[in-house]
Formats: C-alpha cells, structure tokens, sequence
C-alpha cells in the first residue's frame, strides 16, 4: 500500500495559482542569478528577496532578506541561492515587493484526518507564531468545515470572519476565501496557507506568503499542474530518480538502504535497523507483488547514494511467491554489478525454496526480520 | 463467530471481469467464500469465474439479494462505486483499490452519512478475512487460521506477517481487518475494536497501528474505559523522520498527537501491551 503523498509547491508557484483563483499577490519575479535579482529590484524598486524551497522555518533560516536596492538584492541572492535549507538547496530565489502591512491574518485550510473532512481556518493572529497561537489560544483560530459537495455557503463564511474577531474586513475576506477554497474542487489542493494574509495601510488584502500542497493521487486530472510544477522540484537527487522510476521512496541520512514492501512493514523495517544500532539510508516501499522489475529499480536508486554500506530487504510475500522473488532478487544483483553485502528475509508462500535459492548465490538469508536487521548492522560496521 | 463476515455474507464483486478483480475473486472463492456475481456495465447477462454478471449493483442486489461487496476498480471509478453500493443497501463494502483522491473520499465519507447501515472498509486496504469461512480483499487465505484472535491493522503486509507469526504459533484468528493506509478512511480502528468486544468467538486482540492521525489514540482511549479483550498493540514507523512540513495547518489540528510515542503512550495508559518488534506480538498476547 502506497503512502499518499502531495505535491508541494514553492512559494511562486503558489502565488502564481491564487492568482490564477483570482488572490491578489504582490509583484514579484524569480531570479535564477544574482544578476537576475538585482535586475528584478531595478524594476520593482525595494523587494525581498526570498528562498524558494518546499518546506518551512527558511526566514529563521536565513533564508530571506531585504534589498533597498539592485546591489543589495544581488548580495542576497549571491547568499541564498545554493544555500541549504533542511536538506533543501536553494534553487531559485522570488523577489517581492515589499508590502506595507496594517496587520496580519492567517487563512488556511487543510484536511482534518479525525473529522475525515476539510477544515478551514481564519485568525487575526497571523505572522510566524501560528502553531503557538493554536496551543495557547486555540479560540483565537476560528474553523469552518464546509460541505465538500456544495463547498462553503455565504453565510458560515461571514460566521467565519465575525468569529475570528474579524468582521469589520467581513466583504474582502470572504471574496479571498471563496476563491482560495476554489483550490479544493478545481485543483485537488489538500493544503493551502497565506500567513500571512496582508491588509495593506491601504487597506488592500494581499497573499504575503502562499503554501500549496495538491494531492498527487489526484495528478491524472491536473495533468497541467504536475507538468508545470512537477519537475521544478529541486529536491534530493535520489528522490528525483526514484519518482522517475515510480517508486516510493524517502531519503534518510543512514548508511544501510532498506527495501520492503507495503509501507508499515517498510516502517518497520527501520525500526528494526535503528534498535540494532544501524540507520537507514532511505525507506523504499516496493509494493505488493515485489516484481523482479521493480526490485530492479529500487535496488539501483539505492545504489546511486555513495554512504550506503549495505542493503536490507525484508519482502512478506503472501500470494507472491517467495522463489520468484528470489530468483528476480539474484537477477538484478547480477544486472546491477552489486558488490555491496545484501540480507533478505523472505518470508510467505515457498519460502524455504526462496532461502535457499538466495543462499546459493551468496545473499544472506535472514530468518526472521529482527535477526536479518541485526546481521546487516554487523556487515556494515565491520566494513566501516 | 466473527465480525462483518460470515458465512452467510453473500458477496459481489465490483470490476469482476478486471485483471485484479478476477484474480481475487477467484480466491474468494477458493476458500468458500459465497460470491453471488459481480458488476461490470456493459457486461451485464454474462457468466464470469461461474457467477452471472450485471451492470450495475441495483440489478446485482435484485438478482442475488448480496449483501456485501469488494472494489477493485481503478481510482477514478471507485469513489461512484462505493457510493452505488451503499445506495443499493450493500451493508457491507469493502474497497481494495489505491491511490483515490483524497477530496473524493471526502465527499464518499459525506455521502455515506446518508446510508448509516452501510460499513466502509478501506480504500487503500487489503479486506478483510475470517479464517476458515470467507474473505473479501486480497489477504491471502494460505497464512490465516480460525481461532480467537482478532486482528486490526493499518498495513498491508504487516498484516499478513502478524497473521503468519499467530499462525505458527497455534494462535488462530476470528477475523482479520486491514482498515487501510489513507488518511481518510470508512471503518477505523474504534469501529472495528468496538465490533470485535461484542464478538464473544474474540477473546485476544492484536492493533497495528503506524504514525499519522489519531486513529491509534481514539481506539485506546476506548480500550482504557474497559475491555474483556486481552490486547496486544504494535506501532510502525517509530523511527520514520517527520514529513518534511511546509505549513502549520497540519499541526495547528493535530498538536502532538500522530507520532509513534503519543500512540504508545495511548495504548499503555489503557492499559494495553505495547509490542516494540512484531516477533514480541505472539509473546504478550499468550
């Protein structure tokens, strides 16, 4: 079984599709170099220059900065592109113009796995401490869950805005938050945030930051989306590869590469190698099934990354029968050159037949999956 | 005795004539399971593995009076399946297929409120077995014997390890659920621990649960209050780094709730063994 996973878009991406939902955002250009930035500040006047990476936390990261003008917007760019953000490096920096902010609100919605429903959030406490906000005041964030087959009506938005204390901006924020939830019916978003929604000394309401998370079970009817943002994703090089070769797979700071099938045994599996005193490379789910194509694949994502010492795979196989994947195992070893010490357990249907073919042809049969964790830590330590 | 499945459970099958469908229905059948017909429109009035096959579950529910049903059709047609079946007074759906939409499942899940009689398993989930008498999904009847033991789980093949290692160990199973891996789900696992309580055949529980949600916790929680039930809870995905967050929506609804500690944590509050390995499960359930 797959773990859902969700396409997350970088901040410019975002704003480009509230835009396109009608959201107002401030004018802003993507640099790709210092020279690129500097020439968005000539044209824009005074901007932030701003880190693009899918994942939060990157302004206490340094990861963002002002530039008054086309020689400062430079020097941050030079500072930010590159840079690493929680495993991230920084591929492109958004240039903004700077807002002049009144106040900040936060808008948001995502989906409430206990109310197996949509949840949308408004609070006039926006800015960077939301998440203390909610464990301090949870009040102070009020919360709609709207219909998903007639999606949010006129009044529980207004509801929405005079229960978040912000009813004298009732008109403008109801108009932003309609066409923000428009992201769930025609987008399949599964997460959106502005944090903050900006109310201008102008008294204009603007997105001053854009999160965007669309659920990639659903790319077959965003075609669109996932070509235009899909591959922009700079993220871990085996992760690219491992999508490319439609795998699930997460990259872990480890040195023993892991292969499963079905993520809770996958989960497990870790577990399994952290108890031992090893760490995991990555978790790499194959699915049921584990095809000698698909092992083939896994096997050589794992490969490409240099720290790993060794690979374990734990395969349960119940209809699958636990001689083909053996025998697929063995195959794909041979195809990939593989030198690396390699423990399998294998378990299922003609599992003794499975063992034994792996053992003839020196792969390290483990007999359960606590004892095959534990061998595979001690190969890789005494290689270390 | 059992839950949800029994011998008397007259069961479709949606997508029949598919790869998977056929494939698993096979199976079902195999163990004895009593397989009335299956739905594939457009192919209504043909006979399919020895059962006859109509067009849509009205005429299926008309024809054989089934009462139970398994999808295996692809992701953009099973959100309209399952609600077809409980529209039609399938009490009993249980839905294989993976990689639904989240939004789609959302609006099922309000669908469903319509049609209170009708249980959900799944999506994403492998079904349900009752060892011995019938199943209905894709758990493989071969690592499966009838005794006391009623299994929950999360996972897919983790279930089926648990399922083997009772087995082996002479512990059989009244009935096993794999309630599904997505984070919006039909039955969870308070549902299904509820149901097993009353089952009197179902004296030893056994509760795979993994991070995410707070599914875990809400079934502890009812476990804590009082169960005749001797159980054995396992959690993976202890050591799983935290998704790599962009947002704070996520956490402003969950709070610290969903990681594996607050799970156990859960479990021995209510007073609840907590598996560190499934090789400890058998162990702490004899």
């Amino acid at each position: 079984m797959k773990r859902v996973e969700a396409l997350k878009l970088l901040e410019y991406q975002a704003k480009e599709v509230l835009s396109s939902l009608g959201i107002p955002i401030p004018p802003g250009r993507v640099a790709r170099t210092p020279d690129e930035a500097a020439a968005a500040c000539t044209e824009l006047g005074p901007v932030a220059v701003k880190a693009q990476v899918p994942v939060g936390g990157r302004g206490k990261a340094g990861g963002i900065k002002l530039a008054k003008t086309p020689e400062e917007a430079r020097k941050a760019a030079e500072q930010i592109i590159g840079m690493d953000i929680k495993g991230f490096k920084v591929p492109v920096v958004y240039c903004e113009s700077a807002l002049e902010i009144q106040r900040e609100i936060y808008l948001g919605f995502t989906v409430d796995r206990d109310a197996r429903a949509n949840i949308l959030m408004l609070s006039a406490k926006g800015g960077m401490d939301i998440e203390q906000v909610a464990e301090e005041s949870p009040e102070s964030i009020a919360r709609l869950y709207p219909n998903p087959w007639r999606g949010p009506l006129d009044f529980e938005l207004t509801q929405l805005v005079f229960e978040s204390g912000l009813g004298e901006l009732a008109r403008p924020l109801t108009s932003v938050i309609k066409k923000l939830y428009r992201a769930i019916p025609e987008l399949d978003a599964v997460t959106a945030e502005i944090n903050p929604l900006v109310v201008t000394k102008n008294g204009d309401v603007i997105a001053g930051d854009a999160k965007l998370e669309v659920d990639e079970n659903a790319a077959w009817r965003h075609k669109d989306l996932e070509e235009r943002y899909g591959s922009v994703l700079e993220g871990d090089p085996y992760e690219v590869e491992a999508k490319n070769r439609g795998l699930t797979y997460v990259s872990l700071d480890g040195e023993i590469g892991i292969i499963g099938n079905g993520a809770g045994l996958c989960m497990s599996t870790l577990d399994l190698v952290q108890r031992a005193g090893g760490h995991a490379a990555n978790f790499c789910d194959i699915g049921g099934g584990a095809k000698a194509e698909v092992v083939e694949n896994a096997l050589a994502v794992i490969l490409m990354n240099p720290r790993v010492r060794g690979i374990l795979m734990n395969v349960f196989g119940g209809i699958t029968r636990g001689d083909e994947v053996a025998k697929g195992l063995v195959h794909a070893r041979d195809n990939l050159k593989m030198q690396l010490p390699l423990v399998v357990r294998l378990s299922g249907t003609r599992e003794e037949e499975g063992r034994r073919i792996l053992k003839e042809n020196g792969i390290e049969p483990g007999a359960n999956a606590w004892e095959a964790a534990q061998k595979i830590v001690e190969l890789t330590r005494v290689r270390a | 005795m059992s839950i949800l499945l029994d011998a008397s459970s007259r069961v479709i099958v949606q997508g029949i004539t598919g790869r998977e469908g056929t494939f698993h229905a096979e199976q079902m059948q195999a163990m004895g399971t009593k397989v009335v017909g299956g739905t594939s429109p457009g192919k209504g009035g043909s006979t399919h593995l020895g059962v006859p096959v109509f067009n849509t579950v009205a005429e299926a529910v008309r024809a054989t009076g089934a009462n139970a049903s398994g999808i295996f059709v692809p992701p953009p047609f099973a959100p309209d399946a399952i609600m077809e079946a409980a529209a039609n007074g399938i009490t009993l759906i249980v839905c294989i297929t993976e990689g639904i939409p989240i939004q789609d499942m959302i609006k099922v899940k309000a669908f469903l409120r319509g049609y209170p009689a009708a249980r959900l398993i799944g999506p994403n989930c492998p079904g349900l077995i009752t060892p011995g008498v019938a199943k209905i999904g894709i758990i493989p009847q071969n690592i499966t014997s009838a005794g006391p033991v009623g299994l929950v789980s999360r996972s897919g093949t983790l279930t089926y390890e648990v399922a083997s290692a009772l087995s082996a160990s002479g512990m059989g199973q009244s009935t096993i659920v794999g309630i599904g891996g997505d984070p919006v789900l039909g039955l969870t696992f308070r549902d299904v621990v509820e149901l097993f309580e009353k089952d009197p055949a179902t004296t030893h529980l056994v509760v795979i649960g993994e991070i995410g949600g707070s599914d875990e916790e809400h079934a502890a929680e009812l476990l804590g209050r009082g169960s005749r039930l001797k159980t054995v809870a396992f959690i993976s995905g202890r050591t799983a780094p935290e998704g790599k967050r962009m947002g704070h929506a996520g956490a402003i609804i969950s709070g610290n709730r969903g990681t594996a500690k607050s799970k156990e944590e859960a479990f021995r509050k209510a007073g609840v063994a907590v598996a560190e390995t499934t090789d400890e499960i058998v162990g702490l359930l004899r």
